[in-house]
């Protein structure tokens, strides 16, 4: 294990500590799960949340000992149990309308300043500490970000485990899904997915034509999207399939394919029913009077947007 | 052609709304079955990129400091400010919210959602803004009203959160391009997130004015008749 750690770089160093950070946090929303005698599945639920925490704190020692298969098979346990509904949300300490009041009266516009600390600290870090890395410079502005608090507020210090924990139960396991996302298209990569979906996108695409490639790229982004209503699923399929062959191993910048490529994905959110969150939940909130009231308003906001997502993606990419 | 049975079960397990986490599992596993690859194989190469991508779950390293704001006022501080603007059409207050909306979503603030902010202050205040213009609105446009208020906040919420490097959607870009052996990071993607951001704000606004002219001209029809 010595040997391993004198391998490893600086900033892998400071990711392992971040993600055992991490898995501390879901081991505490597990417990919070053990503790609520009222929630119905609670120990299903914290064991849930404790291979959660297994996976990112052993992670790396599994892998540098070939012993990844059993990650693999914590992530379809994960997966089943979440399909059985073994996992739900617990109870939490919610901060109550009169004590949210009460602070913005004695606090007034303060509690804006921490996560604006948080999102500065972390372009700051990543831009002037280039050897820690940019993926550790979110965990050093959540570090900042937390003195902030400290120092405007001075809060109890179990607020950190309270409100970390509450809102790490509000998002739930589903907070998985990018990571778990990533990872299949991984697989589909090592099984030659990406290939047979670029062989058919070929038809359509004429060869060197690479501005029909980015609208093919941003339209089939909007649609999938508009199908599955989830555009972080859309992405990792398309940009396996359509983005990098067709774009990015034709010289696009794969900084801006990535980053407009995701947003392109969200005009499909705009016009879909199948994005209930965000399009039918909130007109039964409004008690519209047509169910896609939402929608029939956000469709020429989702295709002017759509069109300058392609006209932005072909003249910063190349 | 049969590779792409994963893909077709990410298609129908969204569509079925089944369990999300594992719709998108069973895709991995079925795809490296039928592409020949063993069990152990598939587990091996699920636990490796699990792994690696830990990066797309760095967000919640940032969720303390967010929660405890909400616990110290912040909510309650952005519905005093939205409050405070007076005097403002429909299409200008729909706006302006978009915008502040906008900015805060870039920077980790979270003040928004429909049930907190739409229902209770945004659309009240819009239908107001169009009461206090031209007397009660009949059903097709307090409809219309009520959507746009909504849209407000799909537009803020969607276009600007990749600005800020520990989103979800942005850590989701960066650990998709680099399991495909392209070198992002958090920092450049947030950077570039920016153009679609600030497209957003210009969209929305051009988008509400139009609607204050078509209120406008309908009202002066109904005048003249």
């Amino acid at each position: 294990m010595a040997d391993i750690i004198a391998q490893m770089s600086f900033s892998a160093k400071v990711a392992e500590v971040f993600y055992v950070v991490i898995g501390i946090i879901f081991i505490l929303t597990g417990v919070k799960a053990l503790n609520d005698k009222d929630c119905p599945k609670r120990v299903t639920t914290a064991v849930f949340w404790f291979i959660v925490a297994f996976t990112f704190i052993a992670g790396y020692w599994l892998k540098a000992f070939d012993l990844s298969w059993v990650i693999g098979l914590c992530v379809v346990v994960m997966a089943a149990m979440s399909a059985m509904g073994m996992v739900t949300q617990s109870k939490s300490d919610v901060p109550t309308a009169e004590e949210t009041r009460a602070n913005a009266d004695k606090f007034g516009y303060k509690p804006f300043i921490p996560p604006v600390v948080l999102a500065l600290s972390a372009v700051l870090v990543a831009t002037f500490w280039k050897a820690l890395g940019s993926n550790n410079a979110i965990g050093v502005s959540g570090i900042i970000g937390l003195i902030a608090v400290f120092l405007i507020f001075k809060p109890k210090p179990e607020y950190i485990v309270k409100d970390g924990t509450r809102l790490m139960d509000n998002v739930g396991p589903i907070s998985l899904l990018p990571q778990i996302l990533a990872a299949l298209g991984s697989l589909f990569t090592a099984a030659g997915v990406g290939t047979v979906i670029a062989e058919g996108v070929s038809a359509i695409v004429p060869e060197g034509n690479l501005f029909i490639a980015v609208a093919v790229y941003c339209i089939a982004m909007a649609l999938f999207t508009m199908i599955m209503g989830n555009g972080f699923a859309a992405f990792s399929v398309i940009t396996v399939g359509i983005g990098i062959p067709f774009l990015i191993a034709k010289g696009a910048d794969p900084i801006v394919v990535g980053a407009l490529g995701l947003t392109a994905g969200y005009c499909g959110t705009l016009m879909t029913p199948m994005a209930a969150n965000f399009n039918i939940m909130p007109a039964a909130l409004l008690e519209t009077k047509s169910k896609y009231a939402i929608i029939f308003s956000q469709v020429p906001v989702a295709l002017v947007m759509l069109t300058i997502h392609i006209l932005l993606m072909y003249f910063l990419a190349f | 052609m049969i590779k792409l049975i994963g893909v077709l079960i990410v298609i129908v397990g969204f569509i079925l709304k089944f369990d999300t986490l594992a719709v998108v599992v069973v895709a991995g596993v079925v795809t490296g079955l039928v592409g020949g690859m063993s069990i152990m194989d598939i587990l091996t190469t699920l636990g490796n990129a699990f792994v690696t991508n830990r990066t797309a779950t760095l967000f919640v390293l940032t969720l303390s400091v967010i929660g405890m704001c909400e616990r110290y006022g912040l909510k309650d501080k952005a519905v005093d400010l939205i409050r405070s603007i007076k005097n403002a059409s429909t299409g200008k207050l729909l706006a302006i919210w978009q915008t502040a909306r906008t900015f805060a979503s870039a920077f980790s603030l979270r003040i928004g959602g429909h049930a907190q902010f739409i229902r209770p202050l945004i659309n009240p205040m819009a239908q107001a803004a169009y009461v206090a213009n031209y007397g009660e609105p009949d059903e097709k446009t307090e409809d219309e009203i009520k959507g746009l208020s909504a849209g407000t906040e799909n537009y803020g919420n969607f276009f600007a959160q990749n600005c800020f490097m520990g989103s979800s959607g942005t850590l989701l870009i960066v650990s998709t391009l680099t399991e495909q052996g392209y070198d992002v990071t958090a920092l450049d993607i947030a950077g570039k997130s920016w153009y679609i951001a600030i497209a957003s704000i210009i969209v929305g606004i051009a988008y509400a004015l139009i609607w204050d002219q078509i209120f406008k001209s309908r009202n002066a029809k109904k005048g003249v008749n």
